[in-house]
């Protein structure tokens, strides 16, 4: 086992914003938060690399409990991606990709070595790209240079809190493939947030749907279709439902 | 005569003070609000007073700051109080401009800098400092232009600026050194606004021509001042620590001479320069100094020589109020400073320098003036320095004589007696050894009773410079050397004739050479 949270909680004044939330991952594997807005899933996924400190609870990543490193070594070992990317404006694609390697002082043989590699395998030719600075690349760009400066540093872990929900049909699409591409290639795991289960569906192993700050069921997409546990689940699988009838309709008879 | 040629005379020396203080000021001004800016932006409870404290500074008019330095830092006039002053203005922009930009870096970027590993300082170094760079140098030139423009008004606290051309000129009516000293000084402002800016479009597109360019305007910059530099290493024996009552003769050392800000006490450094010189001392002035500034000067033994005048001492030094026949005042306030402050009133000129209500003689004619009581109920309008307004020789005037209806304005003494010549205003308080109340044919009003003080011109020596004999035989040539006469033509010379103060100077030494 890889990580394991347990009974994560956070509030903040009076609102508890996580209750008590528990999980675990293997290596390899990927796990999606999927709920409504405000139902924890990013504060979650942000007390799991420290970004946040949970009130109550404990993590463990790779047999080490969090509280035993300084958060800033805690977060070198895991990839973090969001929406807007975060890239640092003042920083060539290829700086913003070595952040993590310069801070775990790798040698610069490997540093470039692994930009030019990372560079590859998120579609972005080095030699085009490494030099630009952030705001010469469209948004699909821009996520995928986030996604090559969050994996520079080899974490066994990527957490990704909703990396696709600012991109066009077209560009995500390309970046999901990519993205499972990646998982193949490099084997790290991954927690992913979204609030859209089609993502869910596509890159993940197991799907823990989040209400008020609870999950409220965990298992493969299957499991929950056949037996959503609550309203909430049910709510939440309704438009992939009717989605889905419209998809299969449109295509019967002519996927792939 | 070439342009400007006497002002480029000073010129090395007074640009290399206001580049000091300028660049000192900026310097410590950067190094204490960018680290304050840096917590302050982060913390709320540290930031509003911060800010707070830096507004009030900026509130307090430049010269009134300045002036406050020098009680504030026990009495020491010149770099030190100026430096003070300067850094603290330049503290507000730049501490602003700091907290603006960091609270303007996005947050999303702040929290990536977290999650890709950095630890809080390395955040700040690498992410915040750097995307708040460009509001942080506005701020900086900012601080930069302001601290130029503010270095100028640290003449009357004593320290060598392009200030020391402005205030003389103004107070000489020398239009051509006012304008001298402005135009350096706004070309200096610019220069350092533009450098500045060089140097952080170089950080930015991290080009080295730019960053050359940026240090050959730099050099450009200082180099006028370095010719000064060399040179006051070697006059490095200053002061007159001298055993007491041991006789060094003055040759080679450095004696400090004071003036404040008026045509005859630049007249009159001038004379005791040339006196002292005479003698093989090397003289250095501290002119156009604010009048308290200037004892307080004296009494710290940062000011060897200066002049000053019974009645100002008596009222604003001794605070005392009731008037006193001349030669009471005088020695009990020479008995005063001695016993006070260890200073001593060492000579009489032999001049007075009193106030006079002064009118022009068709206003004496018209309303038959011939003393100040008939001033009573005229409703008529009276203009002075603003410093002789808050004295209680004008209230104790006002009520012996029933000036209630009088309105005052306050003015700069350079200004007021055009002024009363122009009709501007009915009534001045003239000095009685200015010239131009004879050129303007002004007609002194007549005190019967004696309400106005006596203001006895003589030498003050600082506590050190008293036990200086060498010194004192220098200086005792001056004794009861200048009639008001005398004194009255001197100040004619520059603020009529608007021929250099050293020409006025010059006449007498010859005068007190000639007895």
């Amino acid at each position: 086992m890889l990580l394991a949270v347990e009974t994560l909680t956070k509030r903040f004044d009076d609102v508890v914003a996580v209750d008590g939330v528990s999980f675990e991952l293997d290596a390899g594997e990927t796990l999606a938060l999927i709920g409504a807005s405000g139902c924890g899933k990013t504060t979650t996924l942000k007390m799991i690399n420290r970004l946040i400190e949970p009130d109550q609870g404990a993590i463990r990543l790779g047999g080490e409990a969090a509280g035993d490193v300084a958060a800033h070594e805690w977060r070198r070992r895991i990839g973090y991606v969001i929406q807007s990317a975060g890239l640092f404006p003042h920083r060539t694609v290829a700086e913003n990709i070595q952040t993590t390697p310069r801070l775990l002082n790798w040698d610069e043989d490997r540093i470039a070595a692994k930009t030019g590699a990372l560079l590859d395998l998120v579609g972005l030719a080095p030699a085009e790209f490494a030099d630009r600075a952030p705001d010469e690349l469209s948004g699909g760009q821009r996520q995928r240079v986030g996604l090559a400066r969050a994996l520079a540093g080899e974490p066994d872990l990527l957490l990704m809190d909703e990396p696709f929900a600012a991109l066009d049909p077209v560009t995500k699409d390309g970046l999901l493939e990519d993205i499972a591409a990646l998982r193949a290639e490099l084997g790290f795991a991954a927690v992913i947030v979204t609030h859209d289960f089609s993502e869910a569906l596509r890159l993940a192993d197991e799907i823990a749907v989040m209400d008020a700050g609870r999950i409220v069921q965990q298992g493969q997409a299957a499991d929950l279709i056949a037996a959503p546990a609550d309203d909430s689940v049910e709510a939440m699988l309704a438009a992939p439902r009717r989605t889905a009838r419209a998809v299969s309709k449109a295509f019967a008879g002519a996927l792939d | 005569m070439p342009v400007f040629a006497e002002e480029w005379l000073v010129f090395p020396e007074r640009y290399a003070g206001h580049l000091t203080l300028s660049l000192g000021a900026l310097a410590l001004g950067i190094l204490i609000s960018a680290p304050l800016g840096v917590f302050a932006a982060r913390s709320e409870r540290l930031a509003g007073p911060a800010l707070g404290a830096a507004s009030v500074v900026q509130t307090i008019p430049g010269l009134a700051l300045l002036a406050l330095m020098v009680p504030l830092m026990g009495g020491r006039i010149g770099f030190w109080p100026a430096f003070a002053a300067l850094t603290l203005y330049s503290i507000l922009p730049i501490l602003r401009n700091t907290i603006v930009g960091l609270r303007g870096v996005d947050a999303d970027v702040r929290e990536a800098a977290l999650a890709v590993g950095m630890t809080a300082r390395q955040r700040v170094r690498d992410v915040d400092l750097p995307l708040a760079a460009p509001v942080i140098v506005a701020g900086v030139r900012t601080a930069a232009v302001w601290v130029v423009g503010a270095a100028t008004l640290s003449t009357p606290v004593g320290a060598q600026s392009l200030g020391n051309y402005i205030f003389q000129g103004l107070q000489t009516r020398n239009w051509g050194a006012v304008l001298f000293g402005c135009l350096i000084s706004a070309a200096l402002a610019l220069a350092l606004d533009q450098v500045i800016a060089l140097f952080e479009r170089a950080a930015k597109t991290r080009r080295r021509a730019l960053l050359y360019g940026g240090l050959a305007g730099l050099a450009l910059i200082i180099a006028p001042a370095l010719t000064v530099l060399s040179g006051a290493q070697s006059a490095g024996a200053r002061g007159v620590a001298v055993a007491p009552g041991a006789v060094t003769p003055l040759e080679g050392r450095t004696i400090v001479v004071g003036a404040k800000g008026f045509t005859e006490q630049y007249v009159l450094a001038d004379l005791i320069r040339r006196v002292l010189e005479a003698e093989g001392a090397r003289v250095e002035l501290r002119d156009g100094l604010g009048s308290t500034v200037q004892f307080d000067a004296v009494a710290s033994d940062e000011i060897h020589v200066s002049i000053d005048y019974s009645g100002t001492v008596w009222a604003t030094v001794m605070k005392r109020e009731e008037p006193a026949p001349r030669a009471v005042m005088f020695a009990e306030m020479s008995a005063w400073l001695l016993a006070e402050h260890d200073i001593l009133a060492f000579a009489r000129l032999g001049f007075e320098n009193a106030y006079a209500f002064a009118v022009t003689q068709e206003t004496a004619a018209e309303r038959s003036l011939d003393e100040i009581g008939q001033l009573a109920g005229s409703g008529l309008s009276i203009a002075s320095d603003p410093e002789f307004f808050g004295r209680p020789e004008w209230t104790r005037t006002r009520d012996a004589y029933g000036l209630q209806d009088l309105s005052t304005r306050g003015m700069d003494s350079a200004f007021m007696y055009d002024a009363v010549k122009n009709g501007e205003v009915d009534i001045i308080t003239a000095y009685t050894t200015d010239g131009r109340i004879d050129a303007f044919d002004l007609a002194l009003l007549d005190d019967p009773f004696a309400v106005l003080p006596p203001y006895d011109a003589f030498i003050l020596l600082s506590p050190q410079a008293s036990q200086d004999v060498a010194l004192l035989n220098a200086l005792e040539p001056l004794r009861g050397a200048l009639t008001s006469e005398a004194m009255r033509r001197a100040n004619a010379i520059v603020d009529l004739e608007r021929r250099p103060v050293g020409e006025a100077g010059a006449s007498l030494y010859e005068l007190v050479n000639a007895r």
